[in-house]
């Protein structure tokens, strides 16, 4: 039995364990019909040209995990950001965690997305967030919606500035010989209020691990929202991450993505402008080397007067590495004054490693800025003669113009203690100490 | 200090530095001079041990020692410093980070200890004031966004931080305005010891006021065709070029 059909089978051992009565479930059904016709993406569609799933889904995924597997902190701890104080959600092979976990219901809403799914009180809020900015014709989102249960479910409501960061980590023990999960994050940011949330998922092992997650984030009215991803897992996981965000009115968002580790990773990022006066981030950098893949799928949907959207993606691909970066920026006709703009710069530092960067701009407004720049370079040996003459050995030196060519990114990161951390991992990645911090 | 011998260099098969004959000594200040593509900057780098150039032929010694199999950093931790004609932009990294790590990279290849992060300090405070760089100034990105002018004097900024023993200054002239190479050559002179040695590439008798040489060189088609002391320097501002490619 293949995967799809797998997932198809276990569908109705699902619903064993879900109520079926609700209207969620009529979505979560009509989800799976169109995950059954469209099935996996392959590279023949056009948004999945240079990513191929054909290897992973091979392999012999359990699609619900065991009930309960506990890890031991010590072992996870340097996981989590650990110089602050923060609020988690945490799950262990797809199960929350409430040992690892620090949530909260006072004065905002930290906690379980199957909570929020079963108790009546979420019943309205649910009604009126949940898939409704997931794409309903992406199949992998599909699957994700008809199989949603489990993962973080954040509300912070109006004027609220959230008193410290939120951490959703996601862990797989590796105690299944392979394993896939398929977290579902809810986030609503109510008018004028803030939040910073970090997400991760990391495998303690090296079983194989394959990750379709989707995240709705909502941001109302002025309300402030940095997301940030750290994609650092080991090269046996495979990672889908879909994740749409509707913005209002004057609202702020950032998303930075941090991928350093996995196997393949696919982020389909996807905002979409529903008020004028909105400001949209999107920032990433790629660090990967041996046969690690890595595509970057966005989607900035410009359809009201006077928004913005800055796009820049960093990206360093030694060995075998392959990246992809489709940037897609859309303006509808009634989005005059948009100031849309997308970079994207990459270094290549192997003959073998190779990037594929496309800028997609469909503009149907005439009043509009937008500009977009790729550059693929190798290491500048300009530059490289210049520190090694002031004494800097050649492989600091190389660190060093890394670092360099990525501080535009970590340079907007709002939590001291995680710009620290991506510092560290930048600086293990590139196997440098480098003295001083980002 | 410096001893060059017979030096042949190419590039892409193009014989650059025909055979240089160079020495200098501890406590001496060499000026070069000569025409635009002499090869002046080729030399300098090929000192600098830039890896694009090829050594065909000839020696570099400095202090007896063998430079030409050496990697860049290990001439630079062994005292050669080059200020670039054309500076690079680093963006990303301020000039004080760039500074902590050479510093401390150098001392780690010497052997030593990191400078402690105070006495790191005192020493950015006193070599800015000497050159009278603003403070302000060092957590700007390297060279990016500097000025022509302001990029030379960073470069001096540099040296004054490693204290090389064999300073080459090429063009560090050029792109200073009148105030800025008073300020840059008093401080080279402030560095300058019996103990190290610079050699000043420059078109202009202009800082040779300043940076007084011992002996003047001329470069010309890859070659030293003429060596003087201080007064050839006018001559040759007076004079221009011709005459000694006439010479020769
Ligand atoms: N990397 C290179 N590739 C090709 N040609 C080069 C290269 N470097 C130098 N040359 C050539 O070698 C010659 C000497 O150049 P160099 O820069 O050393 O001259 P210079 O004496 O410093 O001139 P200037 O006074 O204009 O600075 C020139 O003809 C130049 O074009
Ligand atoms: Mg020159």
């Amino acid at each position: 039995m293949d995967l799809k059909e797998k997932l198809l089978a276990s569908f109705m051992a699902f619903e064993e364990r879900v109520d079926v009565q609700a209207t969620l479930h009529d979505v979560r059904t009509e989800a799976l019909k169109n995950f059954e016709n469209k099935g996996f993406p392959t590279k023949k569609e056009e948004a999945w040209k240079y990513t191929s799933l054909n290897a992973v889904l091979k392999k012999d995924f359990s699609v619900f995990p065991k009930e309960e597997s506990a890890v031991d902190f010590k072992e996870v701890k340097k996981y989590f950001l650990n110089d602050v104080d923060t609020y988690k959600v945490v799950f262990v092979d797809g199960v929350f965690s409430s040992f690892l976990s620090s949530t909260t219901h006072d004065g905002l809403d930290v906690c379980l997305m199957s909570s929020a799914l079963t108790k009546p009180k979420y019943k309205m809020i649910i009604d009126t967030y949940f898939n409704q900015v997931a794409s309903k014709e992406e199949s992998l989102t599909s699957l994700n919606t008809a199989f949603a249960y489990e993962g973080a479910y954040i509300n912070i409501p109006k004027s609220k500035v959230a008193d410290k960061p939120i951490e959703i980590i996601y862990f797989s023990t590796g105690n299944e010989a392979a394993l896939m999960v398929q977290p579902r994050n809810l986030i609503i940011v109510g008018e004028n209020a803030h939040v910073q949330i970090t997400e991760r998922h990391q495998s303690l092992n090296e079983n194989p691990v394959l990750i379709n997650s989707v995240t709705e984030i909502f941001a109302h009215k002025r309300a402030i929202v940095d997301f940030y991803k750290i994609q650092n897992d080991v090269q046996t996981t495979t990672l889908i991450d879909n994740t749409y965000i509707s913005q209002k009115q004057e609202s702020i968002v950032s998303v930075h993505t941090f991928t350093f580790g996995g196997n393949i990773t696919r982020n389909n990022l996807n905002f979409y402008h529903e008020g004028e006066r909105i400001d949209s981030t999107l920032k990433g950098i790629t660090i990967i080397g041996d046969k690690q893949h890595v595509d970057h799928y966005t989607l900035v949907h410009h359809a009201q007067p006077n928004c913005e959207s800055h796009q820049n993606y960093k990206g360093i691909f030694g060995d075998n590495a392959t990246g992809v970066f489709n940037g897609k920026i859309y303006v509808e006709k009634e989005a005059q004054k948009t100031d849309a703009f997308q970079q994207n710069n990459n270094i290549l530092l192997s003959d073998k490693a190779t990037i594929n960067a496309k800028p997609q701009l469909e503009i149907f407004a005439d009043d509009v800025k937008c500009s977009h720049g790729c550059t693929i370079g190798q290491l500048d040996e300009n530059a490289m003669f210049y520190m090694q003459q002031r004494g800097i050995p050649r492989k600091e030196a190389k660190a060093l113009l890394m670092y360099a060519f990525t501080s535009e990114v970590t340079s907007s990161i709002k939590i001291p203690e995680l710009k620290n951390k991506i510092a560290r991992i930048i600086a293990t990645k590139l196997g440098v100490n480098m003295g001083f911090d980002l | 200090m410096l001893v060059i011998k017979n030096l042949h260099a190419s590039v892409e098969d193009k014989e650059i530095l025909k055979g240089i004959n160079l020495e200098v000594k501890a406590g001496e200040v060499h000026a070069i001079m000569g025409p635009n593509g002499a090869g002046k900057s080729t030399l300098s780098s090929v000192i600098a041990g830039r890896e694009d150039y090829e050594v065909t032929e000839g020696e570099i010694l400095l202090e007896g020692e063998e430079l030409i199999e050496l990697a860049p950093e290990e001439r630079a931790h062994k005292g050669v410093f080059l200020s670039f004609q054309y500076p690079i932009e680093i963006p990303g990294v301020s000039v004080t980070n760039f500074m902590k790590t050479a510093i401390n990279e150098t001392r780690k290849a010497q052997g030593l200890e990191e400078m402690p992060a105070n006495e790191m300090l005192k020493m950015i405070r006193e070599k800015s004031e000497l050159l009278e760089i603003d403070r302000k100034f060092l957590s700007r990105s390297l060279n990016e966004g500097f000025s022509g002018g302001e990029k030379k004097r960073n470069e001096i900024f540099q040296m004054a931080m490693l204290e090389p023993k064999l300073a080459i200054l090429d063009e560090t002239d050029s792109g200073l305005d009148i105030d800025a190479l008073r300020i840059v050559a008093n401080g080279v002179n402030k560095l300058k010891s019996k103990d190290n040695a610079v050699i000043v590439i420059t078109h202009y008798q202009r800082l040779l006021d300043y940076i007084v040489p011992d002996f003047v060189h001329v470069l010309h088609d890859g070659k030293i065709v003429k060596t003087g002391g201080k007064e050839l320097a006018l001559e040759l501002e007076e004079k221009g070029y011709d005459w000694i490619k006439n010479e020769n």
